[in-house]
Protein backbone atom coordinates (compact mmCIF):
# COMPACT_ATOMS: atom_id res chain seq x y z
CA UNK A 1 0.00 0.00 0.00
CA UNK A 2 1.00 3.13 -0.69
CA UNK A 3 -0.56 7.20 -1.38
CA UNK A 4 0.25 7.67 -5.09
CA UNK A 5 -0.15 11.59 -6.45
CA UNK A 6 0.19 11.85 -10.16
CA UNK A 7 -0.07 14.91 -11.92
CA UNK A 8 -2.79 16.19 -9.78
CA UNK A 9 -4.08 19.39 -10.16
CA UNK A 10 -7.15 21.31 -8.31
CA UNK A 11 -8.59 24.89 -9.18
CA UNK A 12 -10.66 27.09 -7.02
CA UNK A 13 -12.70 28.65 -9.15
CA UNK A 14 -10.32 30.53 -11.87
CA UNK A 15 -7.28 30.21 -9.31
CA UNK A 16 -4.98 26.86 -9.95
CA UNK A 17 -4.79 25.76 -5.87
CA UNK A 18 -2.34 22.92 -6.93
CA UNK A 19 -0.61 22.62 -10.10
CA UNK A 20 0.99 19.09 -11.35
CA UNK A 21 1.76 17.24 -8.34
CA UNK A 22 3.39 14.01 -8.56
CA UNK A 23 4.50 12.25 -5.15
CA UNK A 24 4.19 8.68 -3.48
CA UNK A 25 4.20 8.09 0.31
CA UNK A 26 5.30 4.67 0.82
CA UNK A 27 3.37 2.59 3.56
CA UNK A 28 4.36 3.52 7.68
CA UNK A 29 6.41 6.86 6.33
CA UNK A 30 5.47 10.28 8.03
CA UNK A 31 5.63 12.65 5.17
CA UNK A 32 5.46 16.04 5.99
CA UNK A 33 4.13 18.60 3.62
CA UNK A 34 5.05 21.95 4.22
CA UNK A 35 5.01 25.53 2.30
CA UNK A 36 3.84 28.81 3.17
CA UNK A 37 -0.11 29.92 3.41
CA UNK A 38 -1.78 29.61 0.17
CA UNK A 39 0.98 27.18 -1.05
CA UNK A 40 -2.14 24.19 -1.44
CA UNK A 41 -1.60 22.40 1.62
CA UNK A 42 -4.76 22.21 3.04
CA UNK A 43 -6.12 21.67 -0.74
CA UNK A 44 -3.93 18.76 -1.15
CA UNK A 45 -5.69 16.84 1.78
CA UNK A 46 -8.76 18.10 1.37
CA UNK A 47 -8.77 16.98 -2.31
CA UNK A 48 -7.18 13.56 -0.74
CA UNK A 49 -9.89 12.84 1.50
CA UNK A 50 -12.54 13.50 -0.96
CA UNK A 51 -13.77 17.23 0.13
CA UNK A 52 -13.24 19.08 -2.21
CA UNK A 53 -12.89 17.23 -6.54
CA UNK A 54 -9.59 17.34 -8.42
CA UNK A 55 -9.17 18.75 -11.79
CA UNK A 56 -6.87 16.83 -13.34
CA UNK A 57 -4.71 14.04 -12.41
CA UNK A 58 -4.71 10.79 -10.49
CA UNK A 59 -4.45 9.53 -6.80
CA UNK A 60 -5.14 6.49 -4.62
CA UNK A 61 -4.18 4.53 -1.59
CA UNK A 62 -3.67 1.23 -2.39
CA UNK A 63 -6.42 0.04 -5.07
CA UNK A 64 -8.64 2.92 -3.59
CA UNK A 65 -9.10 5.54 -6.40
CA UNK A 66 -9.31 8.75 -4.09
CA UNK A 67 -10.60 11.39 -6.58
CA UNK A 68 -13.59 9.22 -6.48
CA UNK A 69 -16.92 9.09 -3.83
CA UNK A 70 -17.21 11.10 -1.58
CA UNK A 71 -15.24 11.86 1.76
CA UNK A 72 -17.74 9.47 4.67
CA UNK A 73 -16.65 6.40 1.93
CA UNK A 74 -13.23 7.24 2.43
CA UNK A 75 -13.08 6.85 5.88
CA UNK A 76 -14.08 3.50 5.17
CA UNK A 77 -10.96 2.71 3.17
CA UNK A 78 -8.81 3.59 5.58
CA UNK A 79 -7.98 7.20 5.07
CA UNK A 80 -8.91 9.45 8.08
CA UNK A 81 -8.30 13.19 7.83
CA UNK A 82 -8.24 15.44 10.45
CA UNK A 83 -9.06 18.94 9.26
CA UNK A 84 -7.49 22.53 10.13
CA UNK A 85 -7.97 24.21 12.94
CA UNK A 86 -9.17 21.26 15.83
CA UNK A 87 -11.30 19.36 14.46
CA UNK A 88 -13.73 18.37 16.95
CA UNK A 89 -17.63 19.52 17.69
CA UNK A 90 -17.95 21.26 20.26
CA UNK A 91 -21.20 20.76 21.22
CA UNK A 92 -20.77 16.98 21.81
CA UNK A 93 -18.85 15.61 24.68
CA UNK A 94 -15.63 14.09 24.14
CA UNK A 95 -16.73 10.75 24.33
CA UNK A 96 -19.64 11.15 21.58
CA UNK A 97 -16.78 13.13 19.12
CA UNK A 98 -14.70 9.58 19.66
CA UNK A 99 -17.55 7.42 19.25
CA UNK A 100 -18.33 9.84 15.89
CA UNK A 101 -15.42 8.61 14.33
CA UNK A 102 -16.56 5.13 14.72
CA UNK A 103 -20.23 4.61 14.06
CA UNK A 104 -19.90 3.23 10.27
CA UNK A 105 -17.82 0.47 11.87
CA UNK A 106 -19.57 -2.90 11.97
CA UNK A 107 -17.52 -4.94 14.75
CA UNK A 108 -18.13 -3.02 17.83
CA UNK A 109 -16.09 -5.04 19.50
CA UNK A 110 -13.10 -3.45 17.28
CA UNK A 111 -14.38 -0.48 17.93
CA UNK A 112 -14.35 -0.74 21.94
CA UNK A 113 -10.69 -2.11 21.21
CA UNK A 114 -9.99 0.84 19.39
CA UNK A 115 -11.26 3.30 21.71
CA UNK A 116 -9.08 1.88 24.69
CA UNK A 117 -5.96 2.22 22.71
CA UNK A 118 -6.89 6.13 21.89
CA UNK A 119 -7.48 6.54 25.34
CA UNK A 120 -4.11 5.10 26.51
CA UNK A 121 -2.90 7.23 23.72
CA UNK A 122 -4.46 10.50 25.65
CA UNK A 123 -5.44 9.42 28.67
CA UNK A 124 -6.21 13.09 29.50
CA UNK A 125 -9.24 12.81 26.92
CA UNK A 126 -10.15 9.26 29.32
CA UNK A 127 -10.30 11.88 31.86
CA UNK A 128 -12.59 14.20 30.15
CA UNK A 129 -15.51 11.91 28.87
CA UNK A 130 -18.47 13.55 29.88
CA UNK A 131 -17.37 17.25 29.28
CA UNK A 132 -18.35 19.43 26.03
CA UNK A 133 -16.20 19.41 23.19
CA UNK A 134 -15.60 23.39 23.97
CA UNK A 135 -14.50 22.79 27.47
CA UNK A 136 -11.57 21.04 26.32
CA UNK A 137 -7.95 23.42 26.10
CA UNK A 138 -6.87 23.86 22.30
CA UNK A 139 -3.76 21.26 22.85
CA UNK A 140 -6.41 18.31 24.33
CA UNK A 141 -8.75 19.38 21.60
CA UNK A 142 -6.25 18.57 18.93
CA UNK A 143 -5.79 15.17 20.73
CA UNK A 144 -9.13 14.50 20.37
CA UNK A 145 -9.36 15.49 16.96
CA UNK A 146 -6.61 13.06 15.89
CA UNK A 147 -8.21 11.16 18.45
CA UNK A 148 -11.55 11.03 16.44
CA UNK A 149 -9.76 9.80 12.86
CA UNK A 150 -8.30 6.93 14.74
CA UNK A 151 -11.18 6.10 16.15
CA UNK A 152 -11.87 4.97 12.41
CA UNK A 153 -8.99 2.37 12.20
CA UNK A 154 -6.99 4.69 9.44
CA UNK A 155 -4.56 3.30 7.52
CA UNK A 156 -3.73 6.78 5.99
CA UNK A 157 -3.51 9.21 8.21
CA UNK A 158 -4.43 13.12 6.77
CA UNK A 159 -3.26 15.82 9.13
CA UNK A 160 -4.11 19.32 8.52
CA UNK A 161 -2.11 21.82 10.63
CA UNK A 162 -2.23 20.28 13.85
CA UNK A 163 0.02 22.71 15.47
CA UNK A 164 -2.06 25.83 14.70
CA UNK A 165 -2.88 28.27 17.27
CA UNK A 166 -0.95 26.06 20.17
CA UNK A 167 1.42 27.06 22.48
CA UNK A 168 5.11 26.09 21.59
CA UNK A 169 4.84 23.71 24.28
CA UNK A 170 2.10 21.88 23.32
CA UNK A 171 3.28 21.66 19.66
CA UNK A 172 6.17 19.78 20.88
CA UNK A 173 3.71 17.67 22.90
CA UNK A 174 1.38 16.89 19.61
CA UNK A 175 4.38 16.86 17.01
CA UNK A 176 6.53 14.04 19.34
CA UNK A 177 2.52 12.07 19.60
CA UNK A 178 1.98 11.70 16.24
CA UNK A 179 5.96 10.28 15.76
CA UNK A 180 5.07 8.12 18.33
CA UNK A 181 1.60 6.72 16.79
CA UNK A 182 3.55 6.41 13.57
CA UNK A 183 6.56 4.21 15.04
CA UNK A 184 4.28 2.02 17.33
CA UNK A 185 1.45 1.36 14.48
CA UNK A 186 1.05 0.69 10.86
CA UNK A 187 -0.32 4.42 9.93
CA UNK A 188 1.25 6.42 7.05
CA UNK A 189 0.81 9.62 8.07
CA UNK A 190 0.53 12.63 5.45
CA UNK A 191 1.38 15.94 8.01
CA UNK A 192 0.60 19.15 6.60
CA UNK A 193 2.64 22.31 8.20
CA UNK A 194 3.07 25.90 8.43
CA UNK A 195 5.63 25.00 11.42
CA UNK A 196 8.57 23.62 8.79
CA UNK A 197 11.10 22.92 11.43
CA UNK A 198 8.58 20.84 14.05
CA UNK A 199 7.32 19.12 11.16
CA UNK A 200 10.58 18.41 9.47
CA UNK A 201 12.09 17.41 12.46
CA UNK A 202 10.00 14.57 12.87
CA UNK A 203 8.97 13.37 9.60
CA UNK A 204 10.90 10.79 7.26
CA UNK A 205 10.00 12.89 4.08
CA UNK A 206 9.29 16.44 3.36
CA UNK A 207 7.77 17.70 0.62
CA UNK A 208 8.17 21.73 -0.13
CA UNK A 209 5.24 23.11 -1.94
CA UNK A 210 5.60 26.54 -3.11
CA UNK A 211 2.06 27.97 -5.11
CA UNK A 212 0.97 24.98 -5.59
CA UNK A 213 4.03 23.36 -7.14
CA UNK A 214 6.91 21.07 -5.37
CA UNK A 215 10.35 22.90 -5.03
CA UNK A 216 11.63 20.32 -3.23
CA UNK A 217 11.01 16.77 -1.85
CA UNK A 218 13.46 14.08 0.06
CA UNK A 219 14.21 12.95 3.22
CA UNK A 220 13.51 15.60 5.72
CA UNK A 221 17.25 15.29 7.12
CA UNK A 222 18.74 16.15 3.60
CA UNK A 223 15.51 19.29 3.54
CA UNK A 224 16.75 20.60 6.98
CA UNK A 225 20.57 20.28 5.84
CA UNK A 226 19.77 22.07 2.48
CA UNK A 227 20.79 26.05 2.79
CA UNK A 228 18.53 27.06 0.12
CA UNK A 229 15.11 25.48 1.90
CA UNK A 230 16.78 26.58 5.23
CA UNK A 231 16.82 30.01 3.78
CA UNK A 232 13.43 29.69 2.17
CA UNK A 233 11.23 28.04 5.16
CA UNK A 234 12.97 27.31 8.21
CA UNK A 235 13.87 31.36 8.47
CA UNK A 236 17.46 30.81 9.04
CA UNK B 1 -58.40 29.33 42.41
CA UNK B 2 -60.56 27.49 39.72
CA UNK B 3 -59.60 30.16 36.93
CA UNK B 4 -55.86 29.54 38.04
CA UNK B 5 -56.09 25.39 37.33
CA UNK B 6 -58.00 26.23 33.80
CA UNK B 7 -55.38 28.72 32.51
CA UNK B 8 -52.62 26.15 34.10
CA UNK B 9 -54.15 22.90 32.23
CA UNK B 10 -55.06 24.70 29.03
CA UNK B 11 -52.04 25.96 28.72
CA UNK B 12 -50.58 23.20 28.98
CA UNK B 13 -52.65 21.36 26.42
CA UNK B 14 -51.88 24.21 23.88
CA UNK B 15 -48.31 24.40 25.03
CA UNK B 16 -47.76 20.98 24.40
CA UNK B 17 -49.28 21.19 20.72
CA UNK B 18 -46.70 24.05 20.23
CA UNK B 19 -44.23 22.51 21.24
CA UNK B 20 -44.05 19.67 18.68
CA UNK B 21 -44.88 21.88 16.13
CA UNK B 22 -41.91 24.00 17.98
CA UNK B 23 -39.92 20.51 17.35
CA UNK B 24 -40.94 19.94 14.50
CA UNK B 25 -39.59 23.27 12.70
CA UNK B 26 -36.61 22.82 14.44
CA UNK B 27 -35.27 19.67 13.83
CA UNK B 28 -35.44 20.42 10.00
CA UNK B 29 -33.74 24.02 10.97
CA UNK B 30 -31.03 22.81 12.79
CA UNK B 31 -30.22 19.91 10.16
CA UNK B 32 -30.39 21.66 7.07
CA UNK B 33 -30.93 25.32 8.19
CA UNK B 34 -34.21 25.59 6.24
CA UNK B 35 -36.96 27.68 7.94
CA UNK B 36 -40.14 25.12 6.46
CA UNK B 37 -43.07 26.94 5.88
CA UNK B 38 -44.29 23.79 4.24
CA UNK B 39 -44.49 21.66 7.79
CA UNK B 40 -48.02 22.85 7.89
CA UNK B 41 -49.16 21.83 4.80
CA UNK B 42 -46.99 18.44 5.07
CA UNK B 43 -49.08 17.99 8.88
CA UNK B 44 -52.55 18.89 7.10
CA UNK B 45 -51.59 15.93 4.54
CA UNK B 46 -50.75 13.63 6.51
CA UNK B 47 -54.16 14.20 8.87
CA UNK B 48 -55.55 13.71 6.15
CA UNK B 49 -54.16 10.24 5.88
CA UNK B 50 -54.80 9.79 9.35
CA UNK B 51 -59.07 10.96 8.92
CA UNK B 52 -58.51 8.76 5.77
CA UNK B 53 -57.91 5.29 8.78
CA UNK B 54 -59.71 6.45 11.15
CA UNK B 55 -62.70 6.95 8.89
CA UNK B 56 -62.26 3.76 7.22
CA UNK B 57 -61.07 1.71 10.55
CA UNK B 58 -62.62 3.60 13.18
CA UNK B 59 -59.39 3.38 15.00
CA UNK B 60 -57.67 6.32 16.25
CA UNK B 61 -55.13 4.03 17.16
CA UNK B 62 -54.05 3.01 14.04
CA UNK B 63 -54.23 6.48 12.26
CA UNK B 64 -51.88 8.53 14.41
CA UNK B 65 -48.85 6.16 13.60
CA UNK B 66 -50.42 5.57 10.00
CA UNK B 67 -50.15 9.26 9.80
CA UNK B 68 -46.77 9.67 11.23
CA UNK B 69 -45.77 7.23 9.02
CA UNK B 70 -46.66 9.04 5.73
CA UNK B 71 -45.75 12.43 7.38
CA UNK B 72 -42.03 10.97 7.64
CA UNK B 73 -42.88 9.65 3.66
CA UNK B 74 -43.80 13.46 2.67
CA UNK B 75 -41.20 15.16 4.35
CA UNK B 76 -38.12 12.68 3.34
CA UNK B 77 -39.53 13.10 -0.49
CA UNK B 78 -39.32 16.98 -0.14
CA UNK B 79 -35.97 16.83 0.95
CA UNK B 80 -34.51 14.41 -1.19
CA UNK B 81 -36.45 15.28 -4.35
CA UNK B 82 -36.80 19.62 -3.50
CA UNK B 83 -34.41 20.42 -0.98
CA UNK B 84 -31.45 18.59 -1.71
CA UNK B 85 -30.88 19.59 -4.76
CA UNK B 86 -31.78 23.10 -4.24
CA UNK B 87 -29.16 23.70 -2.18
CA UNK B 88 -26.35 22.19 -4.53
CA UNK B 89 -27.72 24.31 -6.94
CA UNK B 90 -28.62 27.47 -5.23
CA UNK B 91 -25.61 27.85 -3.22
CA UNK B 92 -24.23 31.01 -4.83
CA UNK B 93 -25.27 34.69 -5.40
CA UNK B 94 -28.28 36.43 -3.80
CA UNK B 95 -30.85 33.68 -3.77
CA UNK B 96 -28.98 31.10 -1.78
CA UNK B 97 -30.53 32.56 1.64
CA UNK B 98 -33.86 32.64 0.60
CA UNK B 99 -33.80 29.77 -2.13
CA UNK B 100 -35.11 27.29 0.82
CA UNK B 101 -37.76 30.04 1.92
CA UNK B 102 -39.49 30.47 -1.25
CA UNK B 103 -39.24 26.41 -2.33
CA UNK B 104 -40.92 26.19 1.23
CA UNK B 105 -43.33 28.47 0.43
CA UNK B 106 -43.92 27.21 -3.05
CA UNK B 107 -44.38 23.17 -1.16
CA UNK B 108 -47.01 24.96 0.85
CA UNK B 109 -49.12 26.34 -2.02
CA UNK B 110 -48.99 22.98 -3.43
CA UNK B 111 -50.03 21.01 -0.60
CA UNK B 112 -52.78 23.46 -0.04
CA UNK B 113 -54.33 22.92 -3.61
CA UNK B 114 -53.44 19.03 -3.58
CA UNK B 115 -55.10 18.65 -0.90
CA UNK B 116 -58.21 20.67 -2.05
CA UNK B 117 -58.67 18.81 -5.48
CA UNK B 118 -58.23 15.44 -3.33
CA UNK B 119 -60.08 16.32 -0.33
CA UNK B 120 -62.04 19.55 -1.63
CA UNK B 121 -62.09 22.21 0.43
CA UNK B 122 -65.49 21.23 2.74
CA UNK B 123 -64.82 20.51 6.32
CA UNK B 124 -64.18 17.33 7.60
CA UNK B 125 -65.28 16.12 10.91
CA UNK B 126 -62.60 14.32 12.62
CA UNK B 127 -63.84 12.02 15.40
CA UNK B 128 -61.91 12.25 18.68
CA UNK B 129 -61.72 8.98 20.28
CA UNK B 130 -61.80 10.45 24.06
CA UNK B 131 -64.30 13.07 25.06
CA UNK B 132 -63.44 16.63 23.89
CA UNK B 133 -65.94 17.90 26.83
CA UNK B 134 -64.62 19.74 29.96
CA UNK B 135 -64.27 17.61 33.24
CA UNK B 136 -66.86 17.98 35.99
CA UNK B 137 -65.34 18.17 39.46
CA UNK B 138 -67.62 18.78 41.70
CA UNK B 139 -70.20 21.62 40.37
CA UNK B 140 -67.33 23.16 38.58
CA UNK B 141 -66.99 22.25 34.91
CA UNK B 142 -63.05 23.06 34.09
CA UNK B 143 -62.30 23.91 30.42
CA UNK B 144 -60.01 20.77 29.72
CA UNK B 145 -61.31 17.41 28.32
CA UNK B 146 -59.83 14.14 27.83
CA UNK B 147 -58.66 15.03 24.68
CA UNK B 148 -56.47 17.57 26.35
CA UNK B 149 -55.07 14.98 28.84
CA UNK B 150 -54.56 12.41 25.24
CA UNK B 151 -52.63 15.51 24.15
CA UNK B 152 -50.26 15.73 26.67
CA UNK B 153 -49.59 12.60 27.42
CA UNK B 154 -48.68 11.72 23.37
CA UNK B 155 -46.82 14.62 23.60
CA UNK B 156 -44.69 13.92 26.35
CA UNK B 157 -44.05 10.51 25.16
CA UNK B 158 -43.36 11.39 21.85
CA UNK B 159 -40.83 14.23 23.45
CA UNK B 160 -39.24 11.60 25.57
CA UNK B 161 -39.02 9.29 22.35
CA UNK B 162 -37.05 11.50 20.33
CA UNK B 163 -34.69 12.51 23.89
CA UNK B 164 -33.85 9.19 23.99
CA UNK B 165 -33.11 8.64 20.40
CA UNK B 166 -31.17 11.77 19.87
CA UNK B 167 -28.86 11.35 23.33
CA UNK B 168 -28.47 7.54 23.47
CA UNK B 169 -28.74 6.14 19.85
CA UNK B 170 -25.86 5.82 17.67
CA UNK B 171 -27.98 7.32 14.66
CA UNK B 172 -29.31 10.22 17.08
CA UNK B 173 -25.81 10.69 17.65
CA UNK B 174 -25.22 11.04 13.51
CA UNK B 175 -27.98 13.36 13.47
CA UNK B 176 -26.52 15.74 15.77
CA UNK B 177 -22.54 15.89 14.75
CA UNK B 178 -24.49 16.12 10.78
CA UNK B 179 -26.70 19.29 11.90
CA UNK B 180 -23.53 20.76 14.46
CA UNK B 181 -20.39 20.21 11.68
CA UNK B 182 -21.69 18.24 8.75
CA UNK B 183 -17.87 18.45 7.29
CA UNK B 184 -16.20 17.05 10.45
CA UNK B 185 -18.69 14.43 10.28
CA UNK B 186 -18.41 13.19 6.73
CA UNK B 187 -14.58 12.78 7.79
CA UNK B 188 -15.40 10.83 10.48
CA UNK B 189 -17.33 8.26 8.30
CA UNK B 190 -21.20 10.10 8.28
CA UNK B 191 -23.29 9.76 5.27
CA UNK B 192 -24.82 13.73 5.92
CA UNK B 193 -27.35 13.45 3.50
CA UNK B 194 -28.74 10.23 4.39
CA UNK B 195 -29.14 11.69 8.05
CA UNK B 196 -30.79 14.89 7.05
CA UNK B 197 -33.27 12.92 5.56
CA UNK B 198 -34.36 11.25 8.21
CA UNK B 199 -34.12 14.42 10.37
CA UNK B 200 -36.59 15.80 7.88
CA UNK B 201 -38.73 12.57 8.02
CA UNK B 202 -38.83 12.41 11.96
CA UNK B 203 -39.52 16.20 11.62
CA UNK B 204 -42.35 15.55 9.42
CA UNK B 205 -43.42 12.84 11.61
CA UNK B 206 -43.84 15.36 14.57
CA UNK B 207 -45.89 17.74 12.40
CA UNK B 208 -48.11 14.71 11.74
CA UNK B 209 -48.68 13.37 15.01
CA UNK B 210 -49.44 17.58 15.92
CA UNK B 211 -51.86 17.27 13.40
CA UNK B 212 -53.72 14.14 14.34
CA UNK B 213 -53.56 15.64 18.09
CA UNK B 214 -55.36 18.71 17.53
CA UNK B 215 -57.87 17.91 15.12
CA UNK B 216 -59.75 15.44 16.82
CA UNK B 217 -63.24 17.27 17.90
CA UNK B 218 -63.03 19.85 15.56
CA UNK B 219 -62.79 20.32 11.45
CA UNK B 220 -60.50 19.15 9.02
CA UNK B 221 -59.69 21.62 5.79
CA UNK B 222 -56.92 22.47 3.84
CA UNK B 223 -55.93 25.30 5.29
CA UNK B 224 -56.82 24.30 8.79
CA UNK B 225 -53.63 23.69 10.29
CA UNK B 226 -51.78 27.35 8.94
CA UNK B 227 -52.20 28.70 12.06
CA UNK B 228 -50.22 26.57 13.88
CA UNK B 229 -47.48 27.44 11.86
CA UNK B 230 -47.19 30.83 13.56
CA UNK B 231 -47.36 29.20 16.89
CA UNK B 232 -44.69 26.66 16.13
CA UNK B 233 -42.26 29.14 14.90
CA UNK B 234 -42.89 31.51 17.86
CA UNK B 235 -41.84 28.63 20.06
CA UNK B 236 -38.71 27.65 18.19
CA UNK B 237 -37.74 31.09 17.68
CA UNK B 238 -38.39 31.61 22.05
CA UNK B 239 -36.40 28.13 22.25
CA UNK B 240 -33.84 29.74 19.80
CA UNK B 241 -34.46 27.81 16.68
CA UNK B 242 -31.75 24.59 17.22
CA UNK B 243 -32.67 23.21 20.13
CA UNK B 244 -34.94 20.79 20.88
CA UNK B 245 -35.44 21.65 24.36
CA UNK B 246 -36.14 25.16 23.56
CA UNK B 247 -38.81 24.46 21.38
CA UNK B 248 -40.37 22.78 24.06
CA UNK B 249 -40.00 25.18 26.48
CA UNK B 250 -40.88 28.01 23.88
CA UNK B 251 -43.81 26.09 23.24
CA UNK B 252 -44.75 26.06 27.34
CA UNK B 253 -44.37 29.52 27.82
CA UNK B 254 -46.36 30.34 24.29
CA UNK B 255 -49.23 28.27 25.68
CA UNK B 256 -49.39 29.78 29.20
CA UNK B 257 -49.05 32.74 27.69
CA UNK B 258 -52.05 32.58 25.58
CA UNK B 259 -54.34 30.36 28.27
CA UNK B 260 -53.64 33.15 31.37
CA UNK B 261 -54.50 36.18 28.92
CA UNK B 262 -57.47 34.63 27.60
CA UNK B 263 -58.74 33.73 30.77
CA UNK B 264 -57.52 36.19 32.85
CA UNK B 265 -57.48 38.97 30.22
CA UNK B 266 -59.83 38.79 26.98
CA UNK B 267 -59.79 35.80 24.91
CA UNK B 268 -60.14 38.65 22.08
CA UNK B 269 -56.06 39.46 22.79
CA UNK B 270 -55.20 35.58 21.80
CA UNK B 271 -54.21 36.28 18.54
CA UNK B 272 -51.95 39.38 19.34
CA UNK B 273 -50.12 37.45 22.47
CA UNK B 274 -48.19 35.23 20.04
CA UNK B 275 -46.52 38.31 18.33
CA UNK B 276 -45.80 40.74 21.49
CA UNK B 277 -44.02 37.30 22.62
CA UNK B 278 -42.09 37.27 19.70
CA UNK B 279 -41.10 40.96 19.32
CA UNK B 280 -40.05 40.84 23.20
CA UNK B 281 -37.90 37.68 22.53
CA UNK B 282 -36.42 39.10 19.47
CA UNK B 283 -35.76 42.63 21.28
CA UNK B 284 -34.74 41.08 24.86
CA UNK B 285 -32.98 37.98 23.95
CA UNK B 286 -32.69 37.37 19.98
CA UNK B 287 -30.97 34.43 19.95
CA UNK B 288 -33.54 32.74 22.12
CA UNK B 289 -33.62 31.27 25.34
CA UNK B 290 -31.70 27.87 24.60
CA UNK B 291 -29.69 29.64 21.45
CA UNK B 292 -26.64 31.30 20.50
CA UNK B 293 -22.85 30.10 19.99
CA UNK B 294 -21.63 28.23 22.80
CA UNK B 295 -24.29 27.48 24.56
CA UNK B 296 -26.30 25.80 21.77
CA UNK B 297 -27.60 22.19 23.01
CA UNK B 298 -26.61 19.09 21.70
Amino acid sequence: MSLVVRNLSVDHGAIRAINNLSFIVEKRRLTAVIGANGAGKSTLLRTLSGLIPASEGKASWGEHNLLKGKAELHVRNGVSHVSEGKSVIPELTVEENLDLGALWRKNKKEADATKKYVLELFPRLGERLKQRGDTLSGGERQMLAIGRALMSKPQLLLLDEPSLGLAPLVVEQIFQTIRDIANTSDLTVLLVEQNAMGALKIADIGVVLNLGNIVAIGPSADLIADPAIRAAYLGY
Amino acid sequence: MEKLISASLIGLSQGAIFALMALALVLVFRSTRVVNFAQAGQAMVSTYIGWEVVTRTDNYWIALPAAALAGALLAAIIETFLMRPLAKRASHGAIAPVASIIASLGVLGVLHSGAAMIWTTEQKLFQSPVSVNGIEIGSTVYPFSQADMLIISTVIIVMLIFAFFFQRTSLGLSLRAAAFQPEISRLAGVRVDRVRTIGWALSGAAGAIVGVLVTPGSYLSPFSLDILLVYGFVAAVIGGLESPQGAALGGLILGMSLSFTSIYVSSGLTFIVPFVVLLLILIVKPKGIFGGGNSRNA
